[in-house]
């Protein structure tokens, strides 16, 4: 045992591919980048890859931080490093920024080759499919025939459970986190406020606001507010504001009174500030979307059937948004198929959140499951 | 590691090699193991404490986090071979609903228990205190068994659920009692079924 260490400094790098890529979606992108960042050493075998999918506004800055920003510490750090849960001195681990995003990899702020501007809002509709056919031809571009392990929390674990199913001999272990097999309505409902709030910013333009040169910050903020209360349990909620008025009484006013307020028009501006509306409204179509259970009549069973890695599916308590149950759904259906299953439902009072904090169970049950990989 | 505990070869001994068993409290794993080791199964175990799923993780078998107070509903009709409860019904509140429900979805069950009716028992209380054995470890202010009963009342509740006891072997501190058993086994093991 060591003291869990950070990766240290770390530089992303760009893949270029040339080969068309056909979506979902009908569409074609004749080339595209996609941003990625590894940490730890491939082996000899190019058998100890580990792929870490991201979430709505997650990246491929998994882990470390980069060298000229102190602030710049990677998303799920606390699970990647030397002596974390994801070792990087066994496992080489990969983050990728998806198609679509607003990170770096081709998304609705590159340019359009067809017209020489951004694509904006013409940017085509990309699926949680479509995101793993390209993390596989950055596997085949870094030489990696298979993947010890595929590792997502929400839509990065339907990112994790779609490569069990499209490119079964590809992986050997999927770690599906605080995930489901497909969105409730209740959970559809969310997204499509949220996009609403971005869809009626005046600065949204269509999506083309690039040209204008404004971004539909007030739309963002919304979406982003509406999302950080669905993250968030009830409990938690209280626990981190309770009604804390910030003047100590009600002033009778619509600025900042509660401290929930401050938090989350705080979290909405932050996020405005970065993040690009038209990838936030594709990726929250993207999860939408996903149901491998649709072309099977609705079966999750029968879509499940093809896989063939081991699963470790973990759930949390208190997350409303991707619930228990939700989860329990793939546990069952990849029972059902006699594939090796283990589930934790993790008791954490953070809400959907808890999946990227470092709860000392949860990260326990990840470092012993990790542990039992051969490379 | 659990110790090796001897309910476990004569458990061993009804699983055919490669059958779907599914173990109901399952600890660290142990048993599980041992059967993917000899037997070949298709294991998976039920616990709902969070240190003994972590042992079973570590132990590299497959574990479902659930509570069996509730049930087993995410759980197919006849989809196991077996079902086993070994050393866990007698912390079980719903004791009827469970073993109809390890018959639900397996073809057998098999279930050991400590007797309550071994002599040694029989003769704490009749000193006036609860039994503290090899087979009932714990104090009764912090035992985590609630129902307490014997291979005889055992029987009975069988009898009354129409569960069919296809094999019963008693122990007494793992040696095997051939007769006598609600006297003189501290522990009993069950292959049941239905008819």
């Amino acid at each position: 045992m060591i003291q869990p260490q950070s990766v240290g400094i770390v530089t992303p790098q760009t893949a270029h591919f040339d080969t068309p890529l056909a979506l979902r979606s009908g569409g074609t992108l004749p080339s595209y980048d996609l941003v990625y960042e590894t940490y730890g050493e491939l082996n000899a075998e190019r058998s100890n890859a580990v792929l870490v999918c991201h979430a709505l506004s997650g990246s491929h800055h998994v882990a470390g931080r980069y060298a000229d920003q102190p602030d710049s510490t990677g998303w799920w750090d606390n699970l990647v490093g030397p002596g974390k849960p994801l070792d990087t001195r066994k496992f080489f681990v990969i983050g990728v920024n998806n198609l679509g995003g607003c990170y770096g990899s081709t998304g609705p702020l590159s340019i359009n080759p067809a017209t020489g501007k951004p694509w904006g809002a013409d940017f085509p509709f990309v699926t949680v499919e479509d995101w793993v056919d390209t993390q596989a031809r950055l596997a085949d571009r870094l030489g990696i025939e298979r993947m010890a392990a595929v590792v997502g929390g929400s839509l990065g674990g339907m990112q994790a459970l779609s490569w069990t199913l499209q490119y079964p001999e590809r992986i050997g272990h999927a770690a599906v986190i605080a995930s489901a097999p497909k969105l409730t309505a209740q959970n559809i409902a969310f997204n499509e406020v949220a996009r609403q709030a971005i869809l009626s910013d005046p600065e949204f333009h269509g999506g083309n606001f690039y040209e204008h040169g404004v971004v539909p910050a007030r739309g963002l903020k919304l979406a982003r507010m509406i999302g950080h209360i669905t993250y968030l349990s009830d409990d938690s909620m209280g626990e981190k504001f309770g009604r804390s008025l910030r003047h100590g009484k009600a002033v009778y006013s619509y600025d900042v009174e509660f401290e929930i307020e401050s938090y989350l028009r705080y979290q909405g501006d932050k996020f405005a500030g970065y993040f690009d509306a038209n990838t936030y409204l594709l990726t929250t179509k993207a999860l939408d979307y996903y149901d491998p259970a649709f072309a099977h009549g609705g079966k999750l069973t029968t879509a499940l059937a093809g896989a063939s890695a081991d699963f470790l599916v973990v759930s949390f308590t208190t997350d409303w948004r991707f619930s228990p149950a939700r989860s329990r759904e793939i546990v069952y259906a990849l029972l059902h198929n006699r594939r090796n299953v283990s589930y934790a439902e993790i008791d954490c009072a953070a809400g959907h959140d808890s999946f990227l904090l470092d709860e000392p169970h949860y990260h326990a049950v990840l470092t012993a499951w990790f542990d039992r990989i051969k490379v | 590691m659990a110790a090796y505990r001897y309910d476990y070869e004569v458990i061993t001994q009804w699983i055919e090699p490669g059958e779907k068993v599914l173990d109901l409290g399952c600890g660290d794993g142990s048993l599980l193991k041992h059967l993917i080791e000899v037997r070949q199964v298709q294991g998976y175990g039920v616990e709902n404490d969070p240190d003994k799923l972590l042992a079973c993780v570590r132990n590299g078998v497959n574990v479902l986090q659930a509570n069996m107070d509730e049930g087993l509903t995410d759980f197919e009709d006849g989809f196991f071979d077996h079902v086993i409860m070994s050393l866990s019904l007698q912390a079980m509140h719903n004791t009827q609903g469970i073993l109809a429900e390890m018959l639900r979805v397996g073809h057998e069950a098999v279930v050991s228990f400590p007797n309550f009716g071994y002599w040694r028992h029989r003769q704490s209380i009749l000193n006036g205190r609860m039994p503290v054995s090899e087979s009932l470890p714990h104090q009764w202010f912090n035992t985590p068994n609630v129902r307490f009963f014997t291979i005889a009342d055992f029987d009975a509740l069988c009898e009354m659920n129409g569960i069919a006891v296809r094999e019963r072997i008693g122990f007494d501190e793992g040696k095997v009692v051939t007769e006598e058993a609600n006297f003189l086994a501290s522990m009993a093991v069950y292959r049941l079924g239905r008819d």
